[in-house]
């Protein structure tokens, strides 16, 4: 029999605030453990919350950027658990009235465009962080009060491979409009999924499972398969799924149920006291809108028309906002908009993937990278001459131009110096001058080699080139 | 100097005139604790080397030209605010040990005017009740008789200040824990309108209840300290950016353009006779003074108590949750497992009240239970403040008693948990509609028990009720 | 609420508050809980279709605070409170799951 996958994802992304949701507490990453606490995010009797007004505007931006309908009146919810990592025993959550309703996230997957519905984003509270001693737990309150946006998206997915690209979308999106890292190594995009498989035919969902501890992105990718694949053989020998909460086990790439003593959840949700309704208005909101950086994927199109690349150029470009933004500032500087994407796609990526840096952080600026390419289009510097300009600038910043003059890389563009130079090259390899008359043209490129070196990589390799041919010819 | 009668405004009087210092109305006071507390029971700590050191402090600032509403001026602690560096107990097992590290905004404002944090008072476990008896750290004794209840939740803070061991004392209302204890020993007690002091740093009974009010001898002095700790704070959302007046200067001497109402609710069959009698005897005072007095109605009265049980405990279920033994205060011993930490450490640690309001709470807002109970109860609070948006059409407040009886014995309704309710049926709409009110006395009961009237008014109109129980207490005095 | 007369169940309401109560407890406390929540069914009397239920008697919205960084608490202030701890860290009973 066939069976039909459902997928649904629940997203946490830790918004990139200065400080907590409720309090003045920090957010670094990597503090000493319960540095960053206060009475609030301790949950101290007698403290209460504040909400920090970023993570709220943080959290409207993300949902305007996706299509998301902005709830003109939302609110804050008690959710009662108890957990130690829960300072309070309850989360300040949204319940009923999230700030994002609705939206989308379009998928490429390989060629063929998907629209992903996005149920809604809340904005929450993070919990402390747990490690486990021998006989104990450590809790580390760093954490606990971080903003935690949660997006949920609508069962949409049929397979792993949508829910990769789906999780690949989101994630650019969201660090296109600056407001999260989604830095997974550092927790700060975390993901549950539900999954659910039925025989085909029958319309109703199958029974779910959620799946937990999906820190990367390959985890999610893997958990799906296997879930889903565990779900199928449990159903076709004939047996029933139950409805639990099952966690990935990496090293054994297996989902394990977990089996709490809590079953009976009763979150027992109800409006927090503490803080007052958000009320937004229809300006506010378009006020926001304003401040929205372009989608990933429209300005993927653009770039194709507007500066000609090549559509996959283009992807590669706008993979990362500040790349994007990056590479438009140096293409409007010169006639020649490709020869910057492909200085970006080869060597500055190359270099960045090296020195694991952020293109923000690199000293070569646009205009520079611009000159580069103004100088090599203008004969004025060979390529390979040009590649160690860049790397030059990429270290030390500066004006390509100064460079090349101090450091004489300057292209010998020069009849008689290059005429002399040609001469020795002929003189010095007899047997390719006489392969190339006798109609091996591969060999002109060795002896034009043989120049180039005689140069010090400085003659004009298109002037060499006719030279020798003429000589030969 | 006769500490049975002064007042902060008459302190600060004498210490600004040079004629008393802050050192000796405290070591003054001391010295009664010492004497009296055994029996009373008002205080759970006082620590006298830090309350003189402070007395000390003050008096040094004075000397220096330095001034402050409260300089020197010493004032009792409910044990439900934090006060940096001391206990707070909340008169519960399960914050034993438990040191704050920060002041509550109402102290940090006191603070700087100067004040004395003299000691820390007694008061029903997590303000749940109305006679103190649920402290689980002593009794409290009505001063005015031994054998009865001082009131609650602020009972220890009412004790000390009709006992003579403070002249004035902090103390948080959330359906009558200030009014009820007033008037239950004879003192005035003010619960602000919701949003006029800021609950930073009130242990949490009911969110959308509480208020830090104070309980004081006189009118004038609660209005002195409600002009101290009124205002907007950045650290509670629910305080109110609104001026505060000058309260003190808003009092006066007749009530003439005033207009009070009489809730016919609030005069039913079966009220005690004693205190029918005292309320009308100062109707009478009021419009000798030159009020007007009209009759309003707040059908909605009878659902007061249960809708307010509903809320309070729902929210209360959820601010105690974070009592569990991991941050701070007490752990059970031999736990195996957090589940098994919980269950034992919250067990031990609450008394039998918070634990039957816990479970009224989380049972309101379990799955199935919510509208029939929490939303339900949350409308018909919408219908209790229409009530009083109408009452207050007609008139500038309302009289009312402030209890149905005067205090009680000890031990008389203990083992009635909902009887014990019923005791704040007069005092707990205020709160549910968010407005303001203050307990006078106005008599006492043949046994000499006293008597408390209570004035009610719109929300943020302190001055209307200052105003009222200053004239009816000058009124009272005179006539 | 289907059924007007369902009773409170004392004990798992309790397990729901994570309070371990003993038996005498449940007895007794399931007793006055009954009368309790017999009490406050009252409300029930009343016609509240289309009243709209309030949360917080003055309406205010919107108070937010800017996102800047105040002063915390200090970790050894803060560990002094608490039960127990270990290397800068809360300690609690083994977490399982």
């Amino acid at each position: 029999m066939q069976y039909l996958h459902t997928i649904g994802l629940e997203v946490h992304v830790q918004l990139k605030t200065e400080t907590k949701m409720f309090c003045g507490c920090g957010t670094v990453y990597g503090a000493a453990p319960n540095t960053n606490v206060c009475p609030v995010c301790l949950g101290y009797p007698g403290a209460m919350p504040v909400m920090n007004r970023n993570a709220v505007r943080d959290t409207i931006l993300t949902g305007l950027m996706i299509g998301s309908e902005i709830s003109t009146y939302s609110k804050f919810d008690r959710k009662s658990y108890f957990y130690p990592d829960m300072p309070k025993n309850y989360q300040i959550t949204q319940y009923d009235k999230p700030f994002c309703v609705g939206g989308s996230v379009e998928v490429d997957l390989e060629g063929q465009k998907k629209l992903i519905a996005i149920t809604r984003i809340h904005l929450e509270e993070d919990v402390a962080k747990s490690m486990h001693f021998h006989k104990s737990s450590g809790v580390d309150f760093n954490r606990a009060g971080v903003p935690l946006m949660e997006i949920v998206s609508e069962p949409d997915m049929q397979n792993a491979e949508e829910a990769f690209a789906f999780l690949q979308a989101l994630r650019q999106i969201v660090r296109y409009v600056g407001v999260s890292d989604c830095n997974l190594e550092e927790g700060n995009m975390r993901c549950d999924v539900n999954c659910s498989v039925r025989p085909e035919g029958q319309t109703e969902l199958g029974t779910k499972t959620e799946l937990k501890n999906l820190n990367t992105l390959k985890g999610v990718y893997n958990a799906i398969k296997y879930e889903l694949g565990r779900q199928v053989e449990v159903l076709s020998s004939g047996g029933t799924i139950q409805q639990e909460t099952r966690c990935w086990d990496v090293d054994a790439g297996v989902t394990e149920s977990l089996r709490s003593k809590e079953n009976a959840h009763d979150y027992r949700y109800f409006p927090e006291p503490d803080l007052m309704p958000v009320v937004l208005t229809a300006k506010q909101i378009e006020d926001w809108r304003k401040e929205l950086p372009e989608l990933p994927r429209h300005r993927r199109e653009r770039l194709v028309l507007e500066y000609g690349l090549p559509d996959y150029a283009a992807g590669v470009i706008v993979a990362d906002k500040h790349v994007a933004d990056y590479y438009e500032e140096a293409a409007a500087l010169v006639s020649n908009p490709k020869a910057v994407s492909n200085w970006i796609m080869t060597e500055m990526l190359r270099l960045l993937g090296e020195r694991e840096m952020d293109i923000e952080d690199v000293k070569i600026t646009p205009a520079a990278l611009a000159g580069i390419v103004k100088l090599v289009d203008s004969d004025a510097i060979n390529s390979t001459k040009a590649k160690e300009v860049f790397a030059e600038l990429f270290d030390n910043g500066g004006d390509p131009e100064k460079i090349v003059k101090e450091k004489g890389m300057g292209q010998v563009s020069d009849q008689s110096a290059i005429e002399e130079l040609v001469d020795q090259a002929i003189s010095e390899n007899v047997k390719s001058a006489e392969d190339y008359k006798s109609g091996k043209k591969a060999a002109l490129q060795y002896i034009v080699g043989q120049v180039m070196r005689l140069s010090k990589g400085k003659a004009n390799p298109k002037m060499v080139g006719a030279m020798i041919s003429e000589k030969l010819g | 100097m006769d500490f049975d009668k002064i007042t902060v405004c008459g302190a600060l009087e004498l210490m600004e005139k040079g004629e008393c210092s802050s050192e000796e109305l405290v070591s003054g006071l001391l010295g009664v604790i010492d004497s009296k507390d055994g029996e009373i029971g008002a205080y759970l700590s006082v620590d006298h080397a830090d309350a003189l050191e402070q007395a000390r402090e003050a008096d040094r600032k004075r000397a220096n030209g330095e001034s402050g509403r409260l300089l020197g001026v010493p004032i009792a602690i409910k044990d439900v605010l934090n006060v940096k560096g001391q206990a707070c107990t909340c008169a519960s097992q399960i914050l034993k040990g438990y040191i704050s590290p920060y002041d509550a905004t109402a102290i940090a404002m006191m603070r700087k005017e100067g004040a004395v944090f003299l000691g820390r008072t007694n008061m029903d476990e997590f303000a749940m009740g109305s006679s103190t008896e649920n402290s689980s750290c002593q009794i409290t004794r009505n001063p005015h008789n031994m054998d009865c209840v001082p009131g609650g939740s602020s009972g220890g803070s009412a004790a000390a200040v009709a006992g003579g061991e403070a002249l004035a004392a902090l103390g948080t209302d959330t359906g009558g824990s200030i009014r009820q204890p007033a008037a239950f020993c004879g003192c005035v007690g003010l619960k602000p309108s919701y949003g006029r002091v800021s609950r930073y740093g009130l242990v949490a009974f009911a969110s959308s209840f509480d208020q830090i009010g104070p309980m004081t001898r006189d009118v004038r002095d609660s209005a002195h300290l409600l002009g101290v700790i009124s205002g907007q704070d950045d650290m509670d959302s629910s305080s109110l950016n609104l001026p505060v007046p000058d309260y003190v200067s808003m009092l006066k001497d007749d009530l003439k353009g005033v207009t009070l109402g009489l809730p016919k609710e609030y005069f039913v069959d079966g009220m005690d006779d004693e205190v029918r009698a005292s309320v009308m005897k100062a109707v009478d005072v009021c419009r000798g003074l030159g009020a007007e007095i009209t009759e309003v109605s707040l059908p909605h009265t009878d659902y007061a108590i249960a809708v307010y049980y509903i809320i309070a405990t729902a929210e209360a279920s959820t601010n105690l949750a974070r009592f569990d033994g991991v941050r701070y205060g007490f752990r059970a011993e031999g736990v195996t497992d957090p589940i098994d930490m919980y269950g034992k450490t919250r067990s031990q640690g609450f008394g039998d009240e918070v634990k039957r309001r816990i479970i009224l709470g989380t049972y309101v807002l379990s799955s199935g239970y919510y509208d029939a109970y929490y939303l339900s109860a949350q409308k018909v609070r919408t219908l209790i403040r229409r009530d009083f948006e109408d009452a207050f059409k007609k008139c500038d407040a309302l009289l009312t008693p402030t209890t149905p009886t005067p205090a009680f014995k000890r031990g008389d309704k203990s083992d009635d948990p909902l009887q014990m309710y019923l005791c704040d049926i007069f005092t707990a709409t205020a709160n549910l509609a968010g407005v303001c009110g203050i307990s006078v006395p106005c008599g006492k009961s043949s046994d000499g028990l006293p008597i408390g009237l209570q004035l009610l008014g719109p929300e943020f109109k302190e001055e209307n009720i200052l105003r009222t129980a200053y004239a009816y207490e000058q009124g009272r005095e005179n006539g | 609420m289907d059924d007007k007369n369902e009773k409170i169940d004392v004990a798992y309401v309790a397990h729901l508050a994570r309070m371990h109560l003993t038996d005498e407890e449940c007895g007794r406390f399931q007793e006055q809980m009954e009368q309790i929540v017999g009490y406050v069914r009252k409300i029930n009397e009343l016609d509240l279709d289309g009243i709209e239920p309030t949360s917080h008697t003055k309406p205010v919205e919107n108070v937010f605070r800017e996102d800047v960084i105040k002063p915390g608490l200090d970790r050894d202030v803060v560990l002094e409170n608490a039960p127990l701890s270990k290397d800068g860290q809360f300690t609690v009973p083994k977490i399982i799951g």
